[in-house]
């Protein structure tokens, strides 16, 4: 116990504290400026009911759901596993520049990130626009999602790329080279061999990128959520109403379902993990 | 051993926690003051952080230690969306940061001092307020800007007022004349129209939606109101789905669903700062600008978007009412005003000494010297008799705008209207129908002012 304590105090200080909190603003109609913001009253459930019956938290949910599904589970674990298993093999100069690019998508800050997207994507003055030769074409307003999904996909790639490459190597070649011989296909190799192999790598990683995407905000400085809320994710609907919008106490309800959310999405994952150690011993 | 190891680490995170507090004295007895501002050298409203590190700050410690006072003084620079620099100063304030003297919007002085967030400058920095020289040179609706219930939070810089500023270049091409005076929403619709004739790119730039934010709504939506006959809060009642309210929704659509305008550009994260970009490339044949516009944004040597033949190329004209006659107050010509204040932070360690600070800052020598020679409407009388003359884009605003301009109300409520309002136009870009975009208005309006009782229709 007396070797925990300090661990506990820094959970209680940081973690559980200001979840509390955040349960209690949530019950009341605190504001940024105004009046509630110097005596907020307690409202009850009101700003629960008022989100869970809000056209925009919906879409924003929604949104968010594409944005998990398609960047990080699609977009990050698929490429980078088709990144890791491409590059299983080989060594040398080749694997070693596409690692370092896609490693440098993610350490680079996000600021200076999103500042090369928006020069990338500007309808006017864009990089893309002036290589596909379609001047105009307003990349950011017309598909906003797209655009992040694809930015989230190539900024996050790399620790997917590098969990799957080093779980690949506890896949015993003579057991892929046994398969082979035995005539199955790449497809069968992967499905026989490789995924029971490291399916619980897999499972970490899908749980690590689900969770950090769900609750990503670089994708606020490239559109802001905008046009009209076409991109706004669940982070930024919660910027945007609580600190825009001067909103505290409803922005707290909302953090406070999205912390459920979490843990739902978090849940899950450990059970088919546990599944899996189940089925193994 | 441990235990007592993480205990250290942790106290040690404690201090340097406190030691990011903002600083007060610095030992020695000398005092260090902080300003901040939404300016920034080279950025957004350079000529005021200028005036502040290369005028304000050294004549001030100048003054200061005439009297046997170490005084140092620093400048915050911010150069962002107003809405992002008052969500950081909300922050601050709340948080019992934040720098001495702060310069605020003046529409924000009700939600602030409402928070508690600033107080009434003689309760910060005592009796000698009421005193200074300044209140008698400072008109009693420029005053206005920074009280909120009849009380004084924050001195008043200036004022402004609102006009059309169009393309003389691109109006000589679409046979526009060059003293170009619309006397109608119609008028402006022919000129847009005889523009993109000309093949101007972007007739029209009248900012909509909520990406350009309170810009929307002062250059936007509230003139137009008001050009409708109706303002947004009067009576003691918020004007809900009018038929007003309708009318300006209705020239909306006019223009940006024919071409006249660029939705685009009303939908981006970053469209108004593009917009003034345009307009100086000259893409933007007419634009609603304040007087900003001219001192900061196409100013040829400190403007964002500087034009070198800015007094040639750009002409300026009154913001018609609907037709003749219609404005409020059965006005010909409308305007919105509104104008940015300096407060104090409460919980200033050296509340006489900042208070010092800001009467210095208001007084007439660096009045003066902020403008630089430039145009501005500043709060002095004093300053204004004898700045105003040389320009005529200044002598123009004081002498046409302000007579007929409007001001927002003071009311803590009044910014979740305007972005309400805000919404309105956006849904209008966005393709929706003047009926839509209307009701879903009175709706969440109901919701922001405590039901349609005090709603106007």
């Amino acid at each position: 116990m007396g070797f925990v304590f300090p661990a506990l105090v820094l959970i209680g200080v940081f973690l559980i504290f200001p979840a509390l909190w955040t349960i209690y603003l949530g019950l009341t109609d605190f504001r940024l400026t105004g009046l509630a913001a110097a005596d907020p009253q307690i409202v009850g459930v009101d700003n629960y009911t008022a989100a869970l019956g809000d056209e925009r938290f919906h879409t924003s949910l929604w949104l968010t759901v594409q944005f998990v599904l398609g960047s990080a589970i699609i977009g990050q674990a698929g490429l980078g596993f088709s990144i890791a298993w491409a590059l299983r093999n080989r060594t040398g100069p080749v694997k070693r520049v596409v690692e370092g690019l896609v490693l440098l998508a993610w350490i680079l800050p996000s600021s200076v990130v999103a500042f090369l997207w928006i020069a990338l994507l500007d309808r006017d003055q864009g990089t893309l626009n002036a290589l596909l030769h379609m001047p105009g074409f307003a990349w950011l307003l017309d598909h906003p999602m797209l655009s992040i999904i694809v930015f989230n996909t190539w900024r996050g790639t790399a620790f997917s790329m590098m969990l799957y490459g080093a779980a690949l190597e506890n896949v015993p070649p003579s057991h892929l080279e046994t398969a082979r011989l035995a005539g199955a296909s790449t497809f069968q190799q992967l499905r026989d061999v490789v995924f029971p192999r490291i399916r619980g790598h897999m499972l970490t990683n899908l749980l690590l990128i689900s969770l950090w995407t769900f609750n990503d905000f670089t994708s606020f400085q490239i559109t802001a959520g905008g046009p009209e809320g076409r991109s706004e994710i669940l982070p930024v609907y919660i910027y945007n109403v609580a600190l825009s919008g001067g909103r505290l106490g409803f922005g707290a309800a909302v953090s406070f379902l999205v912390l459920l959310i979490n843990l739902v999405l978090a849940l899950v994952y450990l059970r088919l993990l546990r599944g899996r150690r189940g089925a193994e011993a | 051993m441990r235990h007592a190891r993480s205990l250290a680490v942790l106290a040690a995170a404690a201090l340097s926690l406190t030691a990011c507090g903002s600083g007060g004295s610095s030992g020695d007895g000398d005092t260090t003051l902080t300003i901040t501002a939404n300016a920034i050298s080279g950025g957004k409203n350079a000529a005021t952080a200028d005036w502040t590190k290369n005028w304000l700050i050294p004549k001030f410690e100048e003054a200061q230690k005439a009297k046997g006072k170490t005084v140092h003084v620093l400048f915050q620079p911010n150069g962002v969306d107003d809405e992002q620099y008052k969500t950081k100063i909300a922050l601050d304030l709340k948080s019992g940061a934040g720098a001495d003297v702060i310069d605020l919007d003046g529409i924000w002085v009700g939600e602030f001092a409402q928070a508690g967030y600033i107080k009434p400058l003689t309760e910060t920095a005592g009796a000698e307020v009421e005193q200074w020289e300044g209140w008698s040179q400072i008109p009693q609706a420029v005053q206005g800007l920074g009280i909120f219930d009849g009380k004084k939070y924050g001195l008043p810089q200036g004022t402004d007022g609102r006009v059309l500023y169009f393309n003389k270049t691109l109006f000589a091409k679409a046979g526009l004349p060059a003293d170009w005076q619309p006397k109608s929403w119609q008028d402006i619709l022919d000129a847009g129209a005889a523009l993109k004739k000309a093949g101007v790119q972007t007739p029209l730039q009248i900012n909509a939606g909520t990406a350009m934010g309170e810009a929307t709504s002062m250059q936007g939506a509230l003139p137009l109101l008001v050009g409708a006959g109706t303002e947004i809060f009067s009576g003691g009642k918020w004007t809900g789905a009018s038929q007003g309210l309708k009318d300006v929704l209705g020239f909306y659509r006019q223009i940006y669903t024919t071409g006249l305008g660029d939705p685009r550009l009303q939908q981006e994260a970053k469209g108004r700062d593009k917009s003034f970009q345009e307009f100086a490339d000259g893409k933007i044949g007419v634009l609603a600008e304040g007087d900003y516009f001219w001192r900061a944004v196409v100013e040829p040597k400190l403007g964002v978007a500087p034009m070198q033949d800015r007094d040639k190329t750009v002409g300026y004209a009154l913001i018609p009412a609907k037709q003749p006659g219609a404005g409020v107050r059965g006005q010909d010509f409308v305007s919105m005003s509104g104008g940015a204040v300096r407060v104090l932070n409460p919980k200033s360690k050296n509340a006489k000494l900042a208070w010092e600070l800001l009467s210095f800052m208001h007084g007439a020598e660096a009045t003066k010297a902020s403008l630089g020679g430039e145009a501005r409407i500043t709060s002095r009388t004093d300053v204004n008799d004898e700045v105003l003359a040389p320009d005529p884009m200044l002598g123009y605003v004081a002498e046409k705008v302000l007579p007929i301009t409007s001001y927002r109300p003071g009311l803590a409520v009044y910014p979740q209207v305007s972005v309400a309002l805000q919404e309105a136009t956006a849904d209008i870009v966005a393709g929706k129908s003047v009926d839509e975009a209307a009701a879903a208005y009175q709706k969440k309006l109901e919701g922001l002012v405590g039901g349609a009782a005090n709603i106007a229709q």
